[in-house]
Formats: C-alpha cells, structure tokens, sequence
C-alpha cells in the first residue's frame, strides 16, 4: 500500500463542502496507547471520564483490527486472534458507522492512529484523515521543541486542524 | 462481482448460534468463529459507549480493505451479522429477510431451545435459497 503519492509532501486538502459543524470529536494516539490529541467540537453526551474514554477507544481501536485481520476473506494465512499486528500487516478496518456517528480511521506506518468521529451519513474520510496526518507531520514532527510521545500543545495546530475540520462536508 | 463471503449469527449473550461461510480463502475452524462471534459482541457494545450523543444502538456497517461487515441488531438482543465484499448493496434488505426467516423457522420450532445453536433444517434450505437469489441478483445488477 503507497502510503504517500507520488512525490507532494503535502497534498491539497479534498474540497470542502463548507455546510460546517460536522466533526464530533477527534483523538490522535500514538503506538503505545498515548492520547496525544482530543479535540471535542459537538459531544453532548459524556458518559466516561477523558482518560477512561481514551483507553476505550484505543482498547476498541486495537480489537477490531485485530478482529478484521482475522475475519479477512481474502488471506489463507491469518495469525491467531489476539497477537498484536504491526501497522500495515494484515487487513485493516479504515471506518465503521452505527446509527448516531460514523468513525473514521487512519494509522500511519508509524503507529500514529487518527481517529474522527463525525455525523453518520459522512462519505469516505480516508483523503482527509491523510490531510490530517501531514498537518501533523507539517506542525507537530517538524517542531523541534515537541517531544515524540507526549501530548500535542500546539495552538496552531489546533487551530488549522479545527478549520479544516469544519469545511468538511 | 459482489459476492457474500460469511454470515454469523449470534445470540443476546454473545454466543455464535450460527455460521455459514459461503466462500472464504482461509477455512476458520469452530473455535476461532466462537471467538469472532463474542469479540463482535463486545465490540458491538463498546461503541455505543463511545456516541456523543445518545440514542446509539451499536455498530450497523464496518469497512475493512478487503471486506465490508454488515450487521443487524432485532430488539431482542439477536444479531446477524454477514461479512461481504466492499461496496456490496442491499445487505440490510438481506439480513432483515433472514431476520424474518429465523422467526418463521427457528423461533416457531417447538423443538428449539432458545439461545442454542440452530440446528433446524427447513431454516438451512430457506436460507440457502435466500442467499442464492441475492447472488443471482447482485450478478445481473
């Protein structure tokens, strides 16, 4: 899988649709589990505390992958249910949607997994989540006062991610 | 071509009390299907925790690179759930139909024991040809 076309860095963000507040929430963990990122722009219910939900979501993130690398049609080979699967390796779920939201998910060679939960009836959010995941190389990797593995404080990050956020349709 | 690969169905506990595979490269023995079944079960119930808002019944629809899941919750507990190939149509008509179909033959079976592995032949023959008339669909479309 070419994880990064061609020779752009940075490839132009897919055309907004401008109608607004779409985005729920986002999260950025890194391969550890390590929450780096939360942005909450619409939840109105919050059912756990922030490190509770962190945990579930990486816990939930880590199973079903591990689930679709097993339940794969397509491979005769598969590992045994359980065993931690390296970015990449195996088959992986890129979105899953119930009836109040629809997740989106990205992870990146390095284990960087992005994670945007958005309005149901979203499209394909792969190209964005890419977009997303070069804003973060761009702003977060290539400052040097961040240290890999801790929380992002980067105000404008937060900011640029935030606008895109809201442009998409 | 559009092609249905598996279907599970499990019970409001979680456990598997069905299993068709109808044409995966890799054969699955029982043991990792039972696994499967309750790993989803939990999944299922996970992320309805996680909605920002509430109302959320569970996971309808998840998409992998080689295959897409779709499932069906009845408001008894019950789901089914069939693994398809990416961008297949129709798979809830599909599983609301077999949903019918367990009611009729399953479920109206004196003989069945709720909660137990299916083991009802007229359900298997009528799911059989359900599931045949979908494919024939899905290739003329």
């Amino acid at each position: 899988m070419q994880f990064f076309g061609g020779t752009e860095i940075s490839p132009s963000p897919p055309l907004p649709t401008a109608s607004g507040n779409n985005g729920n929430m986002m999260y950025i963990f890194n391969r550890n589990g390590v929450c780096l990122l939360y942005r909450e722009w619409n939840r109105p219910l919050k059912t756990l505390s922030s490190q509770q939900d962190h945990k579930l979501m990486f816990g939930l993130l880590f199973s079903l992958k591990s689930l679709t690398a097993k339940m794969d049609p397509t491979s005769a080979e598969k590992g045994n249910l359980g065993v931690p699967q390296l970015p990449g390796q195996g088959c992986s779920f890129h979105s899953f949607r119930t009836n109040t939201y629809k997740l989106s998910f990205m992870e990146s060679p390095s284990g960087i997994k992005i994670i945007l939960v958005t309005h149901p009836r979203t499209g394909d959010l792969r190209d964005s989540l890419k977009y997303i995941y070069n804003l973060y190389v761009e702003y977060v990797v290539k400052n040097p006062l961040y240290s890999p593995g801790t929380p992002i404080r980067s105000e404008l990050f937060n900011k640029t991610v935030d606008q895109y956020v809201r442009g998409l349709g | 071509m559009a092609a249905i690969y598996s279907l599970y169905v499990i019970n409001k506990s979680g456990g598997l009390i069905f299993y068709k595979d109808y044409g995966s490269a890799g054969k699955m023995d029982t043991n990792d299907t039972l696994r499967l079944a309750s790993l989803w079960h939990s999944m299922h119930a996970i992320s309805q925790q996680l909605s920002p808002v509430s109302g959320c019944f569970g996971i309808e629809l998840l998409q992998a690179d080689t295959f897409d899941l779709h499932c069906f919750q009845s408001l008894t507990g019950t789901k089914f759930f069939v693994v398809c190939e990416p961008g297949t149509q129709h798979m809830e008509n599909l599983l609301k139909h077999i949903y019918e179909l367990y009611t009729d033959y399953v479920l109206k079976n004196p003989f069945y024991e709720m909660e137990m592995p299916i083991r009802c032949e007229l359900f298997d023959i009528s799911l059989a040809q359900a599931v045949q008339k979908e494919r024939v669909a899905l290739l003329g479309r």
